[in-house]
């Protein structure tokens, strides 16, 4: 039996979990390749949902996947494609096959995506959702009504430590730990001096929540830099970059690897903050070897 | 305050009116005149692409203010040739084609879409949406800048985290509405506002279909 979640947030040791994303598909065979693999390395396995406004397997169902393969799931949920009333019975449905972490972000716009004539949601915000969720708990749903049975929830939120402007980002992210996000998963970070000034900040706030880093592996210098073009948030230095040109096509991998690892390993030992979340997006199988040169 | 309005393209006027052999055109001289979408300019030029096609345009008018009652008599004026006629074109916008079905006993077809109710700047030639009338209105806490509208979220908490240079994550050139809001609360040594949680929007608030009387 895998320790819950919320065990491993109340313990001093250092965390890790790792991104699995589901496919376009019902075959579903790799991806639970990726879960056999990882489920019994990480403290989490946490399930994109609809990840960059592109529809796929749902998330609520690969946690369930998880769960019944013995891996602890961490349910992600956006406010992009359900009203609160979905949201809400999606959350009672999770609990009833044993779900107990969600992580709650606002979505990605869909204009973004693969259905960009869809209509988007947004009835709730981030911050709402948290507190909606703590509500459920105490036994209202969101129209006020009576909810019966146990329901119970670790709740985690995003931030974007490199937001340009940061200050704003600051703001709602005070707001997301006042509702009672219980951890916090920031965007992928590279530059670990900007994220140590951050940390300073986020450690000066009244309400406190354990913060895992974002990794993301690079896999090319083309990814790098469009990564920085395109993704909000997101800055690779050069270095990083160089470093990932130099390599021989066939290396590359192992220098995105390599600098996963190099991440991992200074956040931790410097205790820059309390664990790491890796995402591989669509490289799942080679996480065991970043846990590995990590020294995890 | 002008609404504005878009020309569809013309292959889907073409398929509303295949079966017409012979139309009425509709212009306004307000909000489609400034738009250049119904002023009399667009509906000669309408006129000639339907003879072109090989229809009759048993008349054409620009009425003054389409939405307005007024057009009721202006309809009525033109009774004999709309009459003539298997359908009206209407180029106003949503307001104006409504008024005219309600009075004109033809099949109506809107010749524009209908985008949003736009604040001019101060020489008239751009238009933004600032309002969208949620029923709710939270500017009181956000310096003036309306984050249902202005937010492509509708966010009222605060930025997601798409925002990039201050501008939105769908469009490089869009300014992030919470950035503008944080600058300007700043500005205002009120930023304390946007500190506080706001409750999910009550949609209730938003009459589908609004209706209002101020009846004595």
């Amino acid at each position: 039996m895998k320790t819950p979640f919320k065990e491993i947030l109340a313990s001093d040791r250092f965390i890790v979990t790792a991104e699995i994303g589901p496919p376009k598909s019902t075959d579903l065979h790799e991806m639970t390749e990726h879960i056999d693999l990882l489920k019994d390395r990480v403290d989490g396995l946490n399930v994109t949902d609809n990840q960059s406004s592109v529809m796929r397997y749902p998330s609520l169902g690969t946690c369930i996947i998880i769960k019944e393969r013995g891996g602890e799931p961490i349910l992600q949920m956006t406010c992009r494609d359900r009203n609160r009333m979905a949201l809400e019975s999606d959350l009672l449905f999770a609990y009833s096959r044993g779900i107990r972490n969600v992580l709650v972000l606002t979505g990605d716009a869909v204009a973004v995506g693969d259905h960009k004539e869809a209509k988007a949601v947004f009835d709730l915000d981030s911050v709402q959702f948290i507190k909606m969720i703590r509500s459920m708990e105490a036994g209202r749903d969101l129209g006020g009504n009576e909810l019966k049975g146990e329901f119970s929830f670790c709740v985690g939120a995003i931030v974007t430590p490199e937001a340009d402007p940061i200050e704003p980002q600051l703001l709602k992210f005070k707001k997301k730990l006042a509702a009672g996000a219980e951890f916090i998963q920031t965007q992928a970070i590279y530059d670990l001096d900007k994220f140590k000034r951050f940390m300073d900040i986020a450690r000066g706030f009244k309400y406190q929540a354990k913060i895992l880093a974002g990794i993301v592996l690079l896999t090319s210098a083309g990814m790098a830099k469009y990564m920085n073009e395109n993704v909000p948030g997101v800055m690779v230095p050069q270095g990083f970059i160089d470093e990932l040109k130099s390599a021989q096509k066939d290396d590359r991998l192992k220098k995105g690897i390599e600098i996963a690892s190099r991440l991992i390993r200074t956040i931790r030992e410097g205790k820059l903050c309390d664990g790491v979340h890796i995402m591989a997006i669509g490289k799942e199988d080679v996480v065991p070897k970043i846990l590995e040169e990590s020294g995890l | 305050m002008k609404t504005i309005t878009k020309e569809k393209e013309f292959a889907e006027i073409e398929k509303r009116i295949k079966d017409a052999r012979n139309i009425y055109i509709i212009g306004c001289g307000t909000c489609a005149t400034l738009c250049k979408t119904g002023g009399k300019g667009e509906v000669l030029k309408m006129k000639e692409k339907l003879q072109n096609l090989g229809k009759k345009v048993t008349g054409w008018m620009v009425v003054p203010t389409a939405c307005d009652i007024l057009t009721k008599e202006a309809v009525e004026a033109e009774a004999e040739t709309i009459k003539a006629a298997d359908l009206i074109l209407v180029m106003t916008c949503g307001f104006g084609v409504q008024r005219v079905a309600d009075h004109a006993g033809k099949l109506v077809v809107p010749a524009l879409d209908t985008l949003f109710i736009g604040k001019e700047d101060e020489v008239q030639t751009e238009f933004s949406q600032v309002c969208a009338q949620c029923g709710e209105c939270v500017l009181g806490l956000t310096a003036g800048i309306c984050p249902i509208t202005s937010c492509h979220k509708g966010l009222i908490n605060g930025p997601c985290g798409g925002t990039n240079r201050g501008k939105c994550e769908v469009d490089k050139e869009k300014d992030c509405a919470w950035t503008l809001i944080y600058n300007r609360l700043k500005e205002l040594n009120r930023l304390d506002l946007m500190e506080e949680c706001q409750s999910p929007k009550n949609y209730q608030k938003v009459l589908k279909p609004g209706k209002a009387s101020f009846k004595q």
